[in-house]
């Protein structure tokens, strides 16, 4: 964020833009607004004997400051309208998708994935070891998240995802990697005592790499 | 009750039923908690600053056992309690339990509240609230550790985490007893202040501190009933069985609409009265009226009605409906506007003005900068695509900071150095007054403005060891440097408190007005006689009539008689003596 962190989804890219845009028009109005502070405190600063302006108020700009920023704040929210939809309510379609079941309990995460059949809950599926989760870059990835004790949130930073897995209600979370490397998962929802040590290492990596591995977990089985 | 004289020594200062006692007794109660809260944060910065390191001097007290180093469970029990503390036995009690009580009858011109028995219990119902929250210290498990928002299951599955053995039960009961007493305040303000104004002083006379008083009472008593019931059932699901917040059976995320339905508009609960306090002594020590004073009234009313609408903004990525999140988002946008109207109408006091610096007005204008950074960085965390990245890291917590240190806490520092020559007859150093302000001023932002650095390196909040965490391990020299400067802030509110206590015995004597300020309460004496007003004043004009053409003075008190000033119309208030209602 803020070019501090790599954006590595279809999704990194829109999410850091906006917050540019949001830093932008933030910084301008933090300069306008703390220079004009210092510029008072010097320009009417005390002095003896001075009598200050005596004005109540003026109608003409109490209608241009409350006009202006309330359109651009309207036009700010409409603004994160599509990319906001892109990110959290239009899915992929899970035939185009890689789904993969991702439950988490304190202090760890438990990766599935489907087996031959393509499905998840059937006999072949395939269990990761834990708290290790590899996905295929460059095609959707839809993670179907539960959680079996407390809340715990689904947090990749270099992907731009988070989601609280919530007991009792599945979430899902959708994302593609357009990078591959080896990055790390959070756990962002206060989960326990062990909750800063709730990671996860995750791997991105190349779909024929990815199918290898997915492989190699089945066979160890 | 004029045989003031008789009244026992208890009477007068413990189970006291004048306004003014129970302001002070919440004054003093809240500056204890301040720096219990104070030291948790020490304990907290320092784990993250060298995390499982001995911890010097303190550590072989708290921790001796285990070896002064901090044990894992007690670190969610600093987040939790040193939130909690700061929150709710802190800041909403300075604000409105110590200056609202304090300043509401004296600046409207009524002897006392509408009822002053209610408002004597208000405050001892927070007696047990402090000693159940203070006990849960002490027992085995040790204080509530599920955050100061309690989320569920984490507060409610006895062995998910240590706190949520005995100690959470005793969060639950004490929160349930701080809600009691804020709803009897809140009525308390507010049938104060539309019943027991002075003759003359209409609503729109009144200062910006009564008005935000007295929309902050209303936000208390619609929304604190929702958490009061919601702890109700958090207290039943923990004791008797019952299954309302549990997972599967009941509604794990139900927990979280009730805890912000009442807790945003907490935060404005928490702002608003010290808005009110920065309006007034910035005009006060500009020797200017306040810029737009219907627009900063609207203001502070529509951030009431505005906060009401916006809670889902903690919970984009909470599993609600993703489409609630285009809702929240732009209600939250919205809820910018009033705040941004404020602050222009601050700098337009200013303009043109004749200003004084001095301490409270710096404080003033310290919460007018802060409050801007606290604003603009919630507007990051509004836009739902950006806050998926920021949400639940330490952006978060830089905001907050901003807001509620930044904001209320300088707020704080300035209503009560403003108000201390009436509250105890004598002046505080206005020299030490200032070091102490430059020195928490920039110790501040050296602490959190590096905030919304973390949080843009997706640092979560409330992690014991982000260091755990390869990618966070080059964060650790900003940390530390984020922790001495806490250091110095810490030992810097030493100054405030030498001030204080120094100048309650030995300060320069006050007079009735030593700022030359036009409202009410600075006709009296200081400190004010036992029901105040011996006869009611009579207002005539606005609280803002600073360097008025009427008169010579750069200032023009509200009871001023003036040749040709027409006498007040209408005598809004009916002469109730406080003590009948009740």
């Amino acid at each position: 964020m803020g070019g501090l962190v790599p954006g590595l989804s279809t999704i990194a890219g829109p999410i850091d833009q906006l917050f540019m845009v949001v830093l932008i028009l933030t910084g301008i109005a933090f300069f306008l607004v703390e220079g004009i502070l210092i510029y008072f405190l010097v320009r009417y600063r005390y002095r003896e004997g001075r009598k200050a302006k005596f004005v109540h108020g003026n109608r003409r700009v109490e209608i241009l400051w409350t006009v202006i920023p309330g359109l651009m704040l309207f036009g700010l929210a409409v603004f994160q309208y599509d990319t906001w939809t892109k990110a959290k309510i239009d899915f992929p379609s899970e035939a185009v998708s890689e789904v993969i079941a991702v439950s988490a309990n304190q202090f760890e995460w438990k990766a599935t994935y489907a087996g031959e059949d393509g499905k998840l809950g059937t006999e072949d599926d395939i269990q990761a070891p834990i708290n290790v989760l590899h996905f295929p870059v460059g095609r959707p990835i839809i993670v179907e998240l539960q959680s079996t004790d407390v809340l715990h949130s689904f947090f990749i930073p270099v992907l731009r995802v988070k989601q609280d897995a919530v007991p009792g209600r599945p979430s899902r979370v959708w994302f593609q990697a357009i990078a591959e490397g080896e990055y790390e998962l959070a756990c962002a929802e206060l989960c326990g005592l062990g909750h800063y040590r709730m990671r996860g290492f995750v791997t991105l990596e190349s779909q024929e790499k990815f199918e290898a591995w997915l492989e190699e977990v089945a066979a160890r089985r | 009750m004029t045989e003031t004289a008789e009244l026992s020594f208890v009477r007068r200062y413990v189970f006291s039923t004048d306004h003014k006692v129970i302001g002070k007794q919440f004054l003093f109660t809240a500056m204890g908690f301040f720096t219990l809260g104070g030291i948790l944060a020490l304990l907290m910065r320092t784990q993250l600053a060298w995390p499982w390191q001995e911890i010097p001097v303190i550590g072989k007290l708290l921790f001796g056992s285990g070896g002064n180093i901090l044990p894992p469970e007690t670190y969610p029990a600093l987040v939790t309690m040193h939130g909690t503390i700061m929150i709710f036995f802190f800041i909403i009690p300075i604000l409105s339990g110590a200056l609202g009580n304090f300043l509401i009858p004296l600046m409207i011109g009524a002897k006392d509240m509408a009822f002053p028995r209610l408002n004597l219990f208000s405050y001892w119902v927070m007696v047990p609230a402090f000693i159940v929250m203070l006990a849960s210290f002490f027992v085995a498990t040790g204080p509530a550790a599920a955050g100061w928002t309690s989320y569920v299951p984490l507060s409610i599955l006895k062995d998910a985490i240590p706190g949520s053995e005995m100690g959470q039960t005793l969060w639950v009961l004490s929160m349930m007893l701080v809600g009691t007493s804020s709803i009897l305040g809140a009525i308390n303000y507010i049938t104060t202040i539309v019943m027991l104004r002075a003759p003359g002083m209409d609503m729109f006379r009144l200062p910006m501190t009564i008005w935000a008083l007295f929309v902050t009472a209303i936000l208390a008593t619609f929304a604190t009933p929702v958490l009061t019931a919601a702890l109700i059932l958090m207290f039943l699901d923990r004791t008797i069985g019952t299954l309302f917040f549990a997972a599967g059976e009941g509604q794990v995320i139900l927990w979280q609409h009730l805890f912000w339905f009442y807790s945003h508009p907490a935060v404005y609960i928490m702002i608003l009265p010290a808005m009110g306090v920065a309006s007034d002594i910035i005009s006060t020590f500009s020797r200017k009226p306040l810029f737009g004073y219907k627009p900063m009234v609207y203001s502070i009313m529509a951030i009431a009605a505005l906060g009401f609408t916006v809670w889902g903004h903690h919970m984009f990525v909470s599993g609600m409906n993703p489409l609630l999140g285009l809702t929240f988002m732009t209600s939250t946008m919205l809820i910018a506007l009033p705040s941004a109207i404020k602050t222009f109408n601050w700098l337009g006091t200013l303009w043109g003005g004749n200003l004084q610096l001095r301490a409270p007005m710096l404080n003033a204008l310290a919460f007018v900068s802060t409050f801007v950074i606290g604003g603009l960085s919630g507007i990051f965390s509004a836009a739902t695509p950006v806050d998926i990245f920021l949400h639940d890291t330490y952006w978060i917590v830089g905001h907050i900071h901003y807001v509620l240190f930044g904001g209320s806490l300088f707020g704080v520092f300035a209503g009560v150095q403003y108000w201390f020559p009436k509250m105890f007859g004598r002046m505080m150093s206005d020299g030490w007054g200032r070091i102490h302000f430059i020195l928490t001023f920039v110790t501040f932002n050296l602490i959190f403005l590096p905030m919304f650095v973390l949080g843009g390196y997706g640092m979560p909040r409330r992690i014991a060891d982000p260091y755990v965490y390869e990618m966070f391990t080059n964060l650790q020299g900003l940390n530390q440097f984020m922790t001495y400067a806490l250091y110095v802030l810490a030992l810097s509110q030493f100054i405030l408190a030498g001030n204080f206590f120094y100048s309650l015995f030995r300060g320069k004597v006050a007079g009735k007005n030593p700022w030359k300020a036009n409202t009410l309460e600075w006709t009296l004496d200081s400190p004010p006689p036992h029901e105040n007003f011996e006869h009611i004043p009579t207002v005539y004009r606005g609280p803002y009539e600073y360097s008025s053409p009427l008169v010579s003075a750069d200032w023009l008190a509200q009871d001023q008689y003036l040749d040709g000033t027409k006498p007040p119309e209408v005598m809004p208030a009916p002469a109730v003596s406080p003590a009948a209602g009740d």
